[in-house]
C-alpha cells in the first residue's frame, strides 16, 4: 500500500507541475485530469469510494470538459512566451524559500508520528451513510450549496442571454415575408 | 481468486471485443434485409468470415498523420475513446451466483456498492477521446465534429444520470446486482415505463448512434470527429463506438429488463426437474436480452432519418430533461408513499 502511495503521489505531484509548466493549454487540460484521476484513486485507498468516483464524474467528466471547450473555441492553445507580470518571478524565489523551510519545520516536528492510516471497515463512506449525513447532520451547508449553484445557473443564462430574446423567430418571418412578397 | 478474477476479465475484455467484430456482421446483414439487398456473404458460411477479413484489412491500411496535427493526441484519443468502453461493464452482473464442484462462483466481476456511479464517471470519461480526436486532426470539419458530439453527449448524460436514479430509488442500492435481484417481482421497465423510454432514447444519444449520429452527418462534417483517421486507429473508433452499443444495451438490461433473471424466475426455479438448471441458463437470458436491444439498434438506424443538430440539443435539454427530473420526482413520492 506505501508503494501505491508514493507511486500515486508522485504522479499525482508530477501532473500538476507539468499542468503549471506546459505551454499548451491543452495538455493543461490534460494533465488536471489525470491529476484528478490520481487523487481519485488515493481516495479509493483512504476507503471512500463514492467520493473518488464523484470526483471523476464531476472534475474529471464534466468541469475540464468545458474548459477544454472554451479553449478549443477560443483557439486559445497556445499560451504567449512571455510572462505578463514581471515581478512575479523575482517574489517566486524567496515563496519557494518559506515553502521549503514550512515544509523542513513540519517534517521535522511531526515527521516521527506519521504511519499509515488503518483501511476502514468494509462499507465505511456507503453511499447511503453519506446520504444520511448529508439530509441531516449537514441539510444546512447542502441546502445553502444548492441555492448558490442555482443562482449560478441563472446567473449563466442572464449572461448567455441575448439582447432580443426572440430574435432567431423575427429572422425566420421575415424570410417566409420576402419569399412571399415577389 | 487473483486468478478468478484474471479469467473474468479476460473473458469480459474478449466477449467485449469479440461481440464488437460480430455485431459489425449483424448490423451490416440486418441492414441488407431491411433494404431488400444480400448484405457480406462471400467470407464463409454466411460470410462469418467477414470480421476477420475487415480486421485485416484495417491493419494493413497505410496510418496517415495530417500535417500540423498534434501527434501525441493524434494517436491517444482513440485509445482513450476505446478503453472507457472496454471497462464500463466490470460492475455488471451477467449471471447469478452458481455452484460447480462446491465452489460458488459469482458471474460478476466486481460487486461495488457505487457501481451505477462508476458506469457514470466511466462514461464521463469517454467523452475525452472524441474532444481530442477532433481537435489534434488539424481540421476544421473534425474539430466541429468532435465539440457536437462531446456536447451532445454531456447533454443527453444528464437525463441518462437522473434515468439511473430510478432504479436506484426502487431497489434502494447503487450496486446493480441488488438491482438486478430486486427485480425479481417485476422488471423496473414495467414499473416505470417512463424512465425506460427515456434511457433508451439518451443510450442512443450517448453512443451517437443513428438517429443521433452527429459526427457522421456526412452531408455537414463529412466524418466528424473521426475525418482523418485511417488504418488501425480508425478502427478503434469504430470499435469504441460498437462495443459502447453493447455496453449500454447491457446496462439497459441490467437496470430495466430484470438483467440475467427469466420472466416469473421464481416459478421456474420451483420446478422440479429444470429448477437446479435455471442459474445457469442467466447468462444466456442476458445475452438474449442484450441481442434483442442490439437488433433495436439497427432497425432505428435503417428506419429513421437524422435529427437536424438544434433541434437534437433542444429535445434534450427541453424535452427529455424535464421528463427524466418527472419521472425521478413521481418514482421517489411513490416509493416514499408505499414504503410508509
Amino acid at each position: 500500500m506505501l508503494i501505491v502511495f508514493f507511486v500515486l503521489a508522485f504522479v499525482a505531484v508530477g501532473t500538476a507541475i507539468s499542468m503549471l509548466v506546459t505551454r499548451n493549454a491543452i495538455y493543461s487540460a490534460i494533465f488536471l485530469v489525470l491529476n484528478f484521476g490520481t487523487v481519485a484513486i488515493l481516495y479509493l485507498i483512504l476507503g471512500a469510494p463514492f467520493i473518488a468516483l464523484s470526483q471523476i464524474t464531476v472534475y474529471a467528466g464534466s468541469v475540464v470538459v468545458l474548459f477544454l471547450f472554451v479553449i478549443m473555441l477560443l483557439g486559445a492553445e497556445r499560451l504567449p512566451g512571455g510572462e505578463p507580470l514581471k515581478w512575479q518571478r523575482f517574489l517566486a524565489i524567496p515563496l519557494i524559500l518559506v515553502l521549503a523551510l514550512d515544509f523542513g519545520i513540519n517534517i521535522a516536528r511531526e515527521g516521527g508520528k506519521i504511519g499509515m492510516v488503518d483501511v476502514p471497515p468494509a462499507g465505511y463512506g456507503a453511499p447511503v451513510d453519506v446520504g444520511k449525513v448529508l439530509f441531516t447532520q449537514y441539510a444546512l451547508p447542502f441546502e445553502v450549496t444548492a441555492i448558490i449553484l442555482l443562482s449560478a445557473v441563472v446567473g449563466a443564462i442572464m449572461l448567455a442571454k441575448t439582447d432580443k430574446a426572440g430574435r432567431r423567430r423575427d429572422l425566420y418571418k421575415r424570410e417566409q415575408q420576402q419569399e412571399k412578397t415577389p | 481468486m487473483i486468478w478468478e478474477w484474471v479469467i473474468k476479465s479476460l473473458f469480459i475484455l474478449i466477449a467485449m471485443t469479440a461481440g464488437f467484430a460480430y455485431l459489425t456482421l449483424f448490423e451490416r446483414r440486418m441492414i441488407a434485409k431491411f433494404q431488400i439487398r444480400v448484405g457480406p456473404n462471400r467470407a464463409g458460411p454466411f460470410g462469418l468470415l467477414q470480421p476477420v477479413a475487415d480486421g485485416i484489412k484495417l491493419i494493413f491500411k497505410e496510418e496517415l498523420v495530417p500535417a500540423n496535427a498534434d501527434k501525441l493526441m493524434f494517436i491517444l484519443a482513440p485509445v482513450i475513446t476505446v478503453i472507457p468502453s472496454l471497462i464500463v461493464t466490470a460492475v455488471l452482473p451477467w449471471g447469478p451466483d452458481v455452484t460447480i464442484g462446491g465452489r460458488t462462483i459469482h458471474l460478476y466481476l466486481a460487486d461495488v456498492n457505487v457501481g451505477l456511479l462508476y458506469i457514470m464517471a466511466v462514461t464521463s470519461i469517454s467523452v475525452y477521446g472524441i474532444t481530442l480526436a477532433g481537435w489534434s486532426s488539424n481540421n476544421k470539419y473534425a474539430t466541429l465534429g468532435g465539440l457536437r458530439s462531446t456536447a451532445q453527449m454531456i447533454s443527453y448524460e444528464i437525463a441518462l444520470g437522473f434515468c439511473f436514479i430510478v432504479p436506484v430509488l426502487l431497489s434502494g442500492s447503487m450496486s446493480l446486482v441488488d438491482i438486478v435481484n430486486a427485480q425479481r417481482g417485476l422488471w423496473y421497465a414495467f414499473l416505470q415505463p417512463g424512465a425506460a423510454i427515456i434511457l433508451g432514447i439518451t443510450m442512443y444519444a450517448e453512443v451517437n448512434r443513428a438517429p443521433f449520429d452527429m459526427p457522421e452527418a456526412e452531408q455537414e462534417l463529412t466524418a466528424g470527429y473521426h475525418s482523418e483517421y485511417s488504418g488501425m486507429k480508425f478502427a478503434l473508433f469504430f470499435m469504441a463506438e460498437y462495443i459502447k452499443m453493447i455496453a449500454v444495451s447491457m446496462i439497459f438490461t441490467t437496470l430495466f429488463l430484470g438483467g440475467y433473471l427469466l420472466p416469473f424466475q421464481g416459478w421456474f426455479e420451483s420446478l422440479p426437474v429444470i429448477g437446479p438448471i435455471i442459474p445457469f441458463i442467466g447468462p444466456f437470458v442476458f445475452l438474449a436480452k442484450v441481442v434483442a436491444l442490439l437488433f433495436g439498434f439497427v432497425w432505428v438506424r435503417s428506419t429513421l432519418p437524422r435529427i437536424r443538430y438544434d433541434r437534437l440539443m433542444a429535445f434534450g435539454w427541453k424535452i427529455l430533461f424535464p421528463l427524466s427530473l418527472l419521472s425521478v420526482m413521481v418514482t421517489a413520492v411513490v416509493v416514499l408513499l408505499v414504503n410508509r
